[in-house]
């Protein structure tokens, strides 16, 4: 029952935080001054072409309407234009892309994959790497482990992922010739391939982050290791890599999935520059190719459909903390 | 401890002290960077092309190294790579720590307010704290470039959008710190006195606040020197021909294999300005903030 109420809470939390999120994002994009009907209006641009052009769009609404034809479309799809020109875009519909003759959805849809191998592999990684390093550094506390893993955390915070992937492709890439340097291969087509491409984008990203997760790490688990429960289950005379593991690393890992919770953007935007050092076409090829184009209707979709994801990602992570610690559940109304 | 104490130790930190040593470098760098190319004879906007092959590769040892162009040349253009990396400076540092001042200033408001006037006002900053804390800003601030006219100046859109996305950390911490001193007796003495809430809070709060406001801030600037930065480098930052590190990393994409140093150059420099930035933020949490710097030593 007070899981049930924990979910419903957190759950209503969310969906005004995406209302409010999109209203904002909608609000700026029209308000501030641009046309997208002009852009595609085409030369010569009559203001009757372009008159047309508005209205087929339904540029020509207040932008409250059109925010609220926006959400209508994600739940239902919507038509622009009638009669035999009109383009339907189908539920959930993020918008259109005039320039590209194409629905939001289905652009962001077939880049996704790229995107998510890239993220959730870094993610996966940086965890597994920062929180090793940092259980390292405090247990060894002082010694000369602690101390590169200390230093490596500082260098790692300062070296932009960019930087480091272009490093590594020239190192591991053209150097020493073991990875591809650019390109993404499909999983469905070659799991192998797909791996093969995807490792050196992984390190690279998941390097400069895991140095973070270190950081952190280490100071609670230096203050943990201060506890009475430790001394209690090292009184108890387990032996020491139990202590860590089963109790002190317990504790430590419910900051760190706090934290993990806010860097999904972070994360988010680092897949994007990486997808532009591996040149693989991702989100941010498709969002940086909407920048050139002037393509508002994709931009705002992208925004959106990004904003979306990462606060779906912090509910998920809300919800498997609440789950795995009982006193947040408790304590929330 | 007094503020003497507080430098001694400060001067004792060696990492500190070498990473504050290469932030004044920096600036130095940053404001002689007329003189320096002056000196060098060069200036980063000038092509030239004698020093290119039929490729737009750098022709000689290392991108083009010789006494002329110090750093070699950048590959397609010839311009002088050592002007282009010391006038990077510039522009890397002005965008960083205009932007930090930006986001400071609305930082330290956020928090300062919402930690003093408490209720609904506080909850709802809190709110907008959390929200904006794990938001996508790269994503959103790809796409604002595009939108806003392209007659506003872009170093100065950058300028805003980095400064207007880079303020929850500090409010947040403000507002923390706000909270535990509003209870403290001075505070209450000052409003018993009859003091009125604009007082108080520039009068008695804001300057116990000013420890915690300064570290954050040396933290703050390295992390948006580094947003634009990543900005430049997808092309949608600081626009051409203005020198920026950010860019010609970016650039350097293409010439990764063919002309390396195109790329250590403003690289290293990048690096090592943020490094800096980064041990000098932490030397002065571990000096000042005594418990922090436990926990991390």
């Amino acid at each position: 029952m007070r899981t049930a109420r924990f979910l419903a809470g957190r759950l209503a939390g969310m969906v005004v935080v995406l209302v409010v999120i999109s209203l904002v994002t909608y609000a700026l994009f029209l308000l501030l001054p641009s046309d997208p009907a002009q852009m595609s209006c085409g030369r010569p641009c009559t203001p009757e072409n372009l008159a047309i052009a508005s209205e087929f769009m339904g540029f020509d609404q207040p932008w409250w309407r059109q925010y609220l034809e926006f959400v209508a479309g994600i739940f239902q799809g919507r038509s622009f234009g009638s009669g035999p020109a009109a383009v339907h875009c189908s539920a959930p519909c993020f918008g259109y892309s005039f320039q590209l003759n194409q629905p939001v959805t289905q652009l962001i849809w077939a880049r996704i994959p790229v995107t998510f191998s890239i993220a959730v592999g870094a993610a996966v990684l940086w965890l597994v790497l920062g929180v090793a390093l940092g259980v390292l550094a405090a247990v060894r506390q002082g010694t000369l482990v602690d101390r590169s893993a200390m230093a490596f955390a500082v260098a790692g915070v300062s070296a932009p992922v960019y930087l480091l992937g272009l490093l590594g492709i020239l190192l591991f890439g053209f150097t020493l010739d073991m990875v591809p340097v650019s390109g993404y291969v499909p999983f469905s087509e070659s799991p192998l391939d797909w791996l093969w491409h995807l490792v050196l984008p992984w390190c690279v990203l998941a390097l400069f982050t895991s140095a973070v997760y270190a950081r952190l790490t280490r100071g609670q688990m230096i203050e943990a290791l201060e506890e009475d429960y430790v001394r209690t289950a090292r009184a108890k005379g387990l032996s020491e890599p139990k202590v860590i593991g089963r109790h002190a690393l317990r504790n430590v890992l419910i900051p760190v999935v706090t934290v993990f919770g806010s860097d999904v953007g972070q994360l988010l935007g680092g897949a994007i520059i990486t997808e532009r050092v591996f040149s693989m076409p991702g989100l941010g090829s498709l969002l940086l190719s909407a920048v050139g184009q002037g393509d508002l209707p994709l931009l705002l979709g992208v925004v959106l459909f990004a904003a979306f994801l990462v606060v779906l990602a912090n509910f998920a992570v809300d919800v498997v903390y609440g789950l795995l610690d009982p006193r947040v559940a408790q304590t929330q109304r | 401890m007094g503020g003497q104490q507080y430098l001694r130790q400060f001067l004792a930190d060696r990492w500190a002290l070498a990473g504050a040593g290469t932030v004044i470098a920096f600036l130095l760098i940053a404001l002689l960077a007329p003189v320096l190319t002056a000196l060098s004879g060069q200036d980063p906007y000038t092509y030239h092309l004698d020093a290119l092959d039929d490729t737009g590769r750098p022709l000689g040892f290392g991108g083009g190294i010789s006494t002329e162009h110090w750093f070699g040349v950048e590959p397609l253009t010839g311009r002088d790579l050592f002007a282009i990396v010391v006038h990077g400076a510039r522009t890397s540092l002005l965008v960083g720590l205009a932007a930090t001042t930006i986001a400071v200033v609305i930082g330290v408001v956020v928090g300062i307010t919402a930690g003093f006037f408490g209720g609904w006002y506080d909850r709802l900053l809190s709110r907008v704290i959390d929200v904006l804390y794990g938001f996508p800003f790269l994503v959103l601030m790809i796409a604002l470039g595009a939108i806003v006219s392209a007659r506003f100046p872009r170093t100065w859109l950058v300028i805003i959008v980095i400064g207007a996305f880079g303020w929850p950390t500090i409010a947040r911490v403000v507002r923390g710190q706000t909270l535990s001193l509003k209870s403290r007796t001075f505070v209450m003495a000052s409003t018993a006195m009859g003091a009125g809430s604009v007082q108080v809070l520039t009068r008695q709060i804001l300057p116990h606040l000013s420890v915690t406001i300064i570290v954050y801030t040396t933290i703050l600037i390295p992390g948006l020197i580094t947003t634009e930065a990543a900005l430049s480098f997808l092309g949608v930052g600081v626009p051409a021909p203005t020198p920026s590190w950010g860019r010609s990393i970016g650039e350097g994409i293409g010439w990764v294999q063919t002309d390396p140093m195109f790329l250590i150059f403003p690289g290293a420099a990048l690096f090592l300005i943020t490094l800096a930035f980064n041990l000098v933020g932490d030397g002065l949490r571990d000096v000042l903030d005594p418990r922090k710097g436990a926990a991390v030593r």
